[in-house]
């Protein structure tokens, strides 16, 4: 009776133990499932923002189309999976390859007409109005696929064409997909720091950056160099729309619009002109807007509102980013 | 002043009030969408001859321009005669009138202190929201109007002390930042409506109210005429601040601190103070205008403020040349009317306007109406 007793306390201690190992777990596995949200989030605004960075590294401009540059290239990209589906072709490596190929190249040249018709034409007048051009650009593109892509006013589903496998372990599920964006994303930040670090082209960039009238006395073409700098970021932020549209599914023509100021938001607290700055303001907000859906679970919706008060706070605590220029002021 | 020069004013404004009258008669009353087109045209021939010639500023110069806003004052009387049982003309008019206010707070802050404000709808809003509930307690409704201005001054106070810390993109940035973060701040806020908004009841003055119509005059006038006349008078009120603003030695401080900040910081002017004051005063006059414009439609959400409708306001601005008075006037007439009058383009508006917006800022950088240059010493400016 007595040794049945003890079995049944052992078993009882056993259950509670796993009880609560089980909770401890659960409340890991949450984390880890909102680092892992995170971590996709991040890389996303840290391509949007590398894109701000760059122009504004060469031009000393924002290009604020650039949000909704980023939309457009999620709709090209549906566009040629949607040509694909219709030529026949149905398996899924030549078209993600098709999407992404036509998403980045296409965009490409559409920065780099942007560049062209909108920023370089206004070199020389107040930088407000070049913030301007661009957002009414940037208006343009957006209403453009409103009106002119068909069904362009309703949300669009975006096929799933990354291997939709996952692993669980208890109640953190890692998912192939999201597995392999942040792969490519990663690939894509490291790749262009070897660009701008290793290649002629990038030790072009960062001279215009740092001083325009130098570099073209040394032979730079400087148009060919902002053209191009337009194109790459350009091309990032279209990689960043069809990662968007892989991560949820579905793509809106005014998605771009809160992206491109969740990027700008990113560049200029790392610190405008900063690729550091870019990436580590991406995360940031990333890991504000996380905070803010865990911290505020009751009201999970205010994450933006919260996520966009601390971006004003930090702003008013560092005008000039985290990693910022320094504005000196001479007379 | 000689009797002459009475005269020539009187003249000149009755001739400047009896144009602008009638082609915005013709605009109004215009029902086809060529006569539309073809009253737009005329308007816009006749204006640019008017000012290539000289004839205009020469007008505007004899008059005076208190002459010159009395002599509008008076037009738009006759216009809400004219159109006293039409309530989509009259609508569209007080809707034109309020917008104008609201550019005219933007004006304050961006044409005279340099300060962007890329959230205007969204204090547009906060005016708006607080009439809604201000208006439902017994408070009298002038000064649940009032309340509108302060509530947004106040709303906008909060960004005082970012926007001093920061300049050009980056100030932009935290409006922008903002005005989003207000929409979403109604969309999720159940206490006030959440994204389906609320309803308010009508302008109530010493028991009058304005939704009723209501015989005056042995004629019939729609509820919106007195919405319509309440509108005029604000925006008489709004231009005639404005202009006190600019031609006194706050509009001088105001320059200095939009040309040059460093400088203007040499000879003591304080930067702050100033941009405070264009920022309050620019806020109030918007608040105001939401306000009244939310009574008179009785209904307001969230979608009537997005960042958008911010956008449309900086248009406005820029198309009218920005730092011109008569020009913002203009552009925000054509912009609020045009798609209303023009089906077809109605659902085009948004991109004809930015596609507009980039080739003025591109083409034409001064806008529809250059700016005039300040003269500090002469009789009458033009």
């Amino acid at each position: 009776m007595g040794r049945l007793g003890g079995q049944r306390v052992r078993q009882r201690q056993a259950q509670a133990e796993r009880a609560l190992s089980a909770g401890a777990g659960r409340a890991v596995d949450l984390l880890a499932q909102y680092v892992m949200n995170g971590v996709m989030l991040g890389l996303m605004y840290a391509l949007v923002a590398l894109g701000f960075t760059l122009f504004f590294g060469v031009l000393d401009v924002v290009q604020f189309a650039h949000g909704d540059v980023l939309t457009a290239g999620a709709f090209a990209g549906l566009t040629a999976y949607a040509a694909l589906v219709h030529a026949g072709v149905q398996s899924a490596v030549p078209q993600l390859l098709a999407v992404v190929l036509t998403a980045t190249l296409s965009m490409a040249l559409l920065g780099a007409l942007l560049g062209r018709l909108l920023v370089l034409p206004l070199r020389g007048a107040p930088p407000l109005n070049v913030l301007l051009a661009t957002l009414m650009g940037g208006t343009a593109l957006r209403e453009c696929i409103r009106l002119f892509y068909p069904g362009g006013s309703q949300p669009q589903r975006f096929p799933a064409l990354l291997p939709t496998a996952s692993w669980s372990v208890r109640r953190f599920t890692l998912r192939l997909d999201n597995l392999l964006m942040i792969v490519a994303g990663v690939l894509l930040v490291v790749g262009l720091s070897l660009v701008l670090r290793r290649t002629r082209l990038g030790l072009a960039i960062r001279a215009v950056a740092q001083d325009e009238e130098t570099a073209r006395t040394m032979g730079i073409d400087f148009r060919r160099v902002v053209l191009l700098t337009f194109a790459i970021g350009s091309a990032l932020a279209a990689f960043a729309g069809v990662m968007n549209g892989l991560y949820y599914n579905e793509i809106n023509f005014g998605s771009g619009l809160l992206l491109g100021v969740i990027g700008f938001s990113a560049a200029v607290l790392g610190g405008l002109g900063s690729f550091e700055g870019a990436v580590l303001g991406g995360f940031l907000f990333a890991g504000l807007q996380t905070l803010g859906a865990v911290a505020l679970p009751f009201a999970s919706a205010y994450k933006d509102v919260f996520a966009f008060t601390v971006v004003i706070l930090l702003m008013t605590w560092k005008p000039t980013g985290l990693i910022g220029e320094r504005l000196g002021e001479r007379v | 002043m000689s009797l002459r020069r009475a005269g020539a004013s009187v003249l000149s404004t009755a001739a400047i009030a009896a144009v602008t009258g009638l082609l915005l008669y013709a605009f109004l009353a215009a029902e086809s969408e060529r006569t539309v087109g073809l009253v737009l045209v005329g308007a816009v021939a006749a204006v640019a001859a008017g000012l290539r010639s000289r004839v205009l500023p020469r007008l505007v110069g004899a008059a005076g321009p208190p002459a010159v806003l009395v002599g509008l004052g008076v037009a738009g009387l006759v216009l809400v005669r004219v159109f006293h049982d039409d309530p989509f003309v009259l609508l569209l008019m007080a809707r034109a009138l309020l917008v104008l206010v609201a550019c005219l707070g933007l004006h304050v802050q961006l044409a005279d202190a340099g300060v962007p404000n890329f959230a205007g709808a969204a204090f547009f809003g906060v005016g708006g929201y607080t009439a809604a509930v201000l208006g439902r307690g017994g408070l009298p409704h002038p000064l649940v109007l009032l309340a509108s201005g302060a509530a947004a001054a106040a709303v906008g106070s909060l960004l005082l002390l970012p926007l001093l810390r920061t300049r050009g993109h980056y100030a932009a940035l935290i409006t922008i930042a903002f005005g989003l973060l207000f929409r979403t701040f109604l969309e999720v806020n159940e206490t006030l409506g959440g994204p389906q908004g609320l309803k308010l009841g009508g302008l109530q003055l010493l028991g009058w109210s304005f939704n009723d119509d209501r015989r005056l005059l042995g004629v019939e006038f729609s509820g919106y005429a007195f919405y319509c006349l309440a509108a005029v008078a604000l925006a008489l009120a709004a231009v005639w601040l404005v202009r006190r603003v600019e031609r006194s030695w706050i509009g001088v401080a105001l320059d200095a601190v939009r040309l040059d900040e460093t400088a203007a910081a040499c000879f003591g002017i304080s930067i702050g103070r100033w941009k405070i004051a264009a920022l309050t005063i620019g806020n109030a006059l918007i608040g105001v205008a939401g306000g009244l414009s939310a009574m008179m439609v009785g209904f307001i959400a969230p979608n009537n403020f997005t960042f958008q409708e911010s956008l449309v306001l900086v248009s406005i601005l820029l198309l009218g040349g920005l730092g011109n008075l008569a020009g913002l006037a203009a552009a925000a007439l054509i912009v609020i009317w045009l798609p209303e009058k023009l089906q077809p383009i109605q659902e085009y508006r948004y991109l004809l306007f930015s596609v507009l917006v980039v080739l003025v800022l591109v083409l034409r950088p001064t806008g529809l109406i250059r700016r005039s240059v300040r003269r500090p010493f002469g009789s009458v400016a033009g």
